[in-house]
């Protein structure tokens, strides 16, 4: 999975906007400001990371059970994929 | 008004000064003269202040961008203000040096218009000779670059019948995203309307090619495209709502809710040389006039599509209704969306086009 940032050849960044307080996603003519659970997934995505690896982070960190985790982050990364703000 | 959000982009006219002659463009006729342009340090500034008040994206536009000698300065300082970058530019200026000094400056993104997809339409419908093999060698940098790449074809009737031709180039040129955008109607564009409306029929074609383009493309290229308001059941959402998403600046620093809203005359606009970016932000009676949907008179304030569509553009419906304040003519519910279908509905003239100068 490409990571923000991490693949030069599609600039799309995560960034903390002091101005909303929250975290935003800028990409190629978009911008997204992604929810609470889609923020932390999005922090832990580097472009060397699975699914399956955020997922269990996530899952330890939430104290949540990681069929649910793996759920979320599945459903949140797809839907990002479709928009082409990642790739998977 | 401390309810209101944060805009999303500033879109930054930096000149009207532009190499090209394109007779559609949105630019208004009446042009900022250069002498008038605001300095590199205004600019600057700016770009501070749009990064304090939440602005996530500059969109560097003209005119031609490049046409700035302080382009890689104002990108580097939005760039270190945490601003997203993106120009849009013709590319005919794009050299291997300003494409070295861009990259050095930290430009996130950037989109590239053709006029054609031929060089000798595409020179004559951009007035500019040689113009085409630039854009070809600018596509060429900026992939070699490592960027992602968005090539922009402007449709109107008299290229159209080529849109099969543009978007193989621009998949040729290895675009991420290809965007395909009619005309829209406004400043040397509006002049040139009756030599530039697609057809019916011609529309028909270009939907079905760009239908077929898109799931050939699937998973590869993204391919953007909106039917032209001339031509809708619906208005476009313009700008996300008027005074909702962006702040747009002309050279002058003049800032506008959208390119054309100076067509307006009942409205006055601030500048960013006597007031600052978060005062016309939040309090600019101009920004507000327009605001969300209290504005709104009917159909658009019963109507479930008032957050979706905004009620359209307010230049538009100034300029075809008679009244700023009026529901878009785009729409199909709006008393004067005949006019519409009347314009539609004209046979097209063989009309010659105004090309675009700037009068000095």
């Amino acid at each position: 999975m490409s990571a923000p940032e991490a693949d030069e050849t599609c600039r799309v960044k995560l960034r903390f906007d002091a101005a909303r307080g929250q975290w935003v996603l800028l990409a190629p003519e978009r911008a997204f400001v992604p929810n609470e659970i889609a923020a932390e997934i999005l922090q832990l995505v580097d472009g060397e990371r699975t699914v399956a690896a955020i997922s269990m982070l996530l899952a330890e960190k939430f104290s949540a059970p990681l069929d649910v985790v793996q759920q979320d982050t599945t459903g949140v990364l797809t839907d990002l994929a479709a928009r082409g703000a990642i790739d998977l | 008004m401390n309810s209101l959000a944060p805009p999303m982009g500033l879109i930054a006219e930096l000149t009207h000064r532009c190499p090209l002659q394109c007779a559609y463009c949105s630019n208004p006729l009446e042009m900022v003269r250069p002498a008038e342009e605001l300095s590199t340090a205004e600019w600057l500034s700016v770009i501070d202040q749009a990064a304090d008040i939440g602005v996530l994206q500059l969109h560097l536009t003209g005119g031609e961008p490049m046409a700035r000698r302080d382009l890689a300065q104002i990108i580097t300082h939005a760039a270190t203000a945490g601003l997203y970058t993106n120009l849009i530019t013709s590319g005919v200026l794009l050299s291997d040096t300003a494409m070295a000094d861009l990259l050095d400056a930290g430009i996130d993104h950037i989109q590239l218009s053709f006029q054609e997809a031929s060089a000798e339409l595409g020179d004559k419908f951009g007035g500019y000779r040689g113009g085409h093999a630039k854009k070809l060698e600018a596509a060429a940098r900026i992939r070699a670059a490592g960027l992602s790449l968005t090539t922009n074809f402007v449709i109107h009737r008299q290229n159209i019948a080529h849109l099969d031709a543009m978007i193989a180039l621009g998949e040729a040129l290895g675009s991420d995203r290809i965007e395909i955008a009619h005309v829209q109607y406004y400043g040397w564009a509006l002049k040139n309307r009756d030599a530039l409306l697609p057809t019916r029929p011609q529309l028909v074609g270009a939907n079905a090619c760009v239908a077929a383009a898109r799931e050939r493309l699937a998973g590869r290229t993204v391919i953007d495209y909106v039917v032209p308001d001339y031509y809708a059941k619906r208005p476009k959402a313009c700008m996300g709502g008027w005074g909702n998403r962006f702040i747009h600046l002309l050279p002058s620093g003049r800032a506008l809710p959208c390119h054309a809203a100076e067509s307006i005359p009942s409205l006055t606009f601030a500048s960013v040389r006597e007031t600052s970016l978060a005062a016309i932000w939040n309090e600019d009676p101009a920004f507000a006039r327009f605001r969300g949907t209290d504005w709104m008179s009917e159909p658009c304030q019963s109507c479930d599509r008032r957050e979706i569509d905004w009620g359209g553009c307010r230049c538009q419906a100034l300029a075809l209704a008679g009244d700023a304040a009026a529901t878009d003519p785009a729409c199909a519910l709006s008393s004067a969306h005949a006019v519409l279908e009347a314009i539609t509905a004209a046979e097209p003239a063989d009309l010659p086009l105004f090309p675009r100068r700037l009068q000095l």
